[in-house]
């Protein structure tokens, strides 16, 4: 007893010094970005003092300077409307591809699962091409893209869970007078809330960090968060340290406290999400 | 049934497909065609057969970023995955407070890599300053700095998956083994690891995906530098495209060869994981 109490404590101990080093990234950013920004790159381990501690500057000054209340409400915004088009959307392809089966659900089907390996690189050039052509290039026009490219990792998800729903539920329903609109809407989504949190998860990961696709699609006119930080190097020569910490820090904290809230969701969806992907 | 809901294809799959053959199949298509062409924009090509793939392959900064690439993916899987099931051994043992030790690990991972990048930077050059040296003088800096950002972000996401692994092996299977006289080494070896086989296939396919493809912490961190030495291979194809005119084939051409290899690394993954999994 006496030996595993001691063995206990030593593992605490290990697992508490971890955390600790887990953690100091994000801290040290934290600390820095009250410093002023040529007390930053040389002493970033130090902490502010009466001479380097300039308050919120950089937070004022970086704010201004990338826009960042802009850049939140962009990122917010296609994040929310992509998310939930894509959840809604490919919800429905799925239980119309795993309960029509058809010659050409099947081929799009495995078409699904296929894009899922493909990687970005591969299309971005033609698709940001295609994207212009169609007039898709703004911030409306990026809903209907992340729809075509979330699709398949999104509808093999659901088509998972649709086929471990029994038919019978959805007849008896159709017996009952329903039209499969009604049937899908009043009896298969709320049995896919599971998976659809999920899903959902997944690609509000995806697509509140995405710097790439809307980099190529929209540009820097209306920038998202990921692009915004980007922009404070690329715009600007030298990169004012100041403003960045104290960017950091913002573009971080939406994402640590919807984490808090939802933790106990992301854990279960990530796990989820690969375990089946 | 069926035949009731198949008339409804314009309303539930209608614009999810549309969708997706505009945006991902055309683009998907005409990215294969163009590779075998010379284009500036997309409707400009003519096809040059297999020179934009002869002109990638002897071009060094793509061969560079290949094996980059690769000694990277290597160096990452291996240090992650290791210190991911080290760290989820630990945390399965039934202790309090490893639901809070658990919340910290994977924080990291929701972190945007464009945003990884620059705290690393920052912490990395902290560190060299005090040797006279940056995180791009030497391409040795950034390969060790990639690891080191890769290890904070994936080692919390895969001891996520080796814990929900290691919680499945029944406790009797343990006791029996521990009865039968093992030590707790060869518990490990013989009944833990094969019994978790399936996270492990999943942890290496994932943390091997995700390293090969790595974009945004690369181009945040080093973009690069020192002159393309620390280029992987999405760096590189974005620079094919983006940063040198008349070189839109040749980018292509890689992205093909980019896709390529993906592809292959997910198709070993499926064979070995129907191949290596224990009944349990």
């Amino acid at each position: 007893m006496q030996k595993t109490r001691g063995r206990d404590s030593v593992v605490v101990t290990v697992l508490f010094i971890l955390a600790v080093l887990f953690l100091a990234p994000i801290l040290i950013v934290l600390m820095n970005s009250f410093k002023g920004k040529f007390f930053i790159s040389d002493t970033p381990f130090k902490l502010p003092d009466a001479q380097t501690f300039i308050g919120l500057k950089n937070y004022t000054g970086g704010v201004a300077k990338i826009g960042f209340f802009n850049a939140f409400g962009n990122s917010l915004f296609i994040t929310v409307c992509s998310v939930a088009v894509i959840v809604l959307l490919t919800a429905m392809t799925a239980w119309y591809i795993t309960r029509v089966k058809t010659k050409f659900t099947k081929m799009l089907y495995f078409i699904f699962v296929f894009s899922m390996i493909v990687p970005f690189q591969m299309v971005m050039f033609t698709m940001s091409k295609v994207a212009n052509i169609l007039h898709v290039d703004n911030l409306v026009g990026i809903i209907f893209i992340y729809l075509g490219f979330g699709a398949g990792l999104s509808v093999f998800l659901f088509s998972g869970f649709v086929k471990s729903i029994p038919l019978e539920i959805e007849e008896a329903d159709l017996i009952d007078g329903c039209n499969p609109v009604q049937s899908f809407f009043k009896v298969v989504l709320p049995i896919l809330k599971p998976i659809a949190i999920t899903v959902a998860i997944l690609n509000v990961m995806w697509i509140w960090n995405d710097y790439l696709l809307p980099m190529l699609v929209i540009g820097t006119e209306h920038r998202t968060i990921p692009i915004a930080i980007q922009y404070l190097k690329g715009g600007y020569g030298s990169i004012d340290m100041g403003a960045m910490m104290a960017m950091l820090v913002l573009a971080i904290l939406p994402i640590v406290i919807f984490y808090l809230f939802c933790q106990k969701y992301i854990i279960e969806g990530v796990v989820a999400g690969a375990v089946k992907g | 049934m069926q035949k009731s809901i198949k008339r409804y294809f314009a309303l539930f799959a209608l614009p999810t497909v549309l969708a997706f053959t505009v945006m991902f199949i055309i683009p998907f298509v005409l990215g294969v065609y163009l590779s075998f062409t010379e284009f500036t924009t997309v409707t400009d090509a003519k096809w040059v057969g297999l020179s934009n793939y002869l002109k990638a392959f002897s071009n060094k900064e793509f061969l560079n970023a290949l094996w980059f690439t690769v000694k990277f993916t290597v160096v990452s899987v291996l240090t992650i995955n290791v210190f991911a099931f080290l760290l989820a051994m630990l945390l399965t043992r039934g202790k309090k407070g490893t639901n809070l030790f658990r919340t910290i690990f994977f924080m990291p991972n929701l972190i945007g890599g464009i945003v990884l990048g620059y705290i690393w930077q920052l912490i990395i050059n902290g560190i060299l300053i005090k040797f006279d040296v940056t995180l791009t003088s030497s391409a040795n800096y950034g390969f060790w700095g990639l690891v080191v950002l890769m290890n904070w972000q994936l080692i919390g996401y895969m001891m996520i998956i080796y814990i929900a692994g290691i919680q499945n092996v029944s406790k009797d299977v343990i006791e029996a083994a521990m009865i039968d006289g093992s030590t707790r080494f060869g518990i490990l070896r013989n009944v833990t690891i094969p019994l978790v086989m399936p996270s492990i296939t999943i942890c290496l396919f994932l943390s091997l995906s995700n390293s090969f493809k790595l974009f945004d912490q690369n181009l945040a961190l080093t973009a690069g530098a020192p002159s393309k030495q620390t280029s992987m291979l999405a760096l590189d194809i974005y620079n094919t495209f983006y940063g040198s005119v008349g070189w839109e084939g040749v980018g292509q051409a890689k992205a093909v060869v980019f896709f390529v290899l993906v592809a292959l690394i997910a198709l070993i993954q499926l064979v070995a994981t129907r191949s290596k999994e224990v009944e349990s």
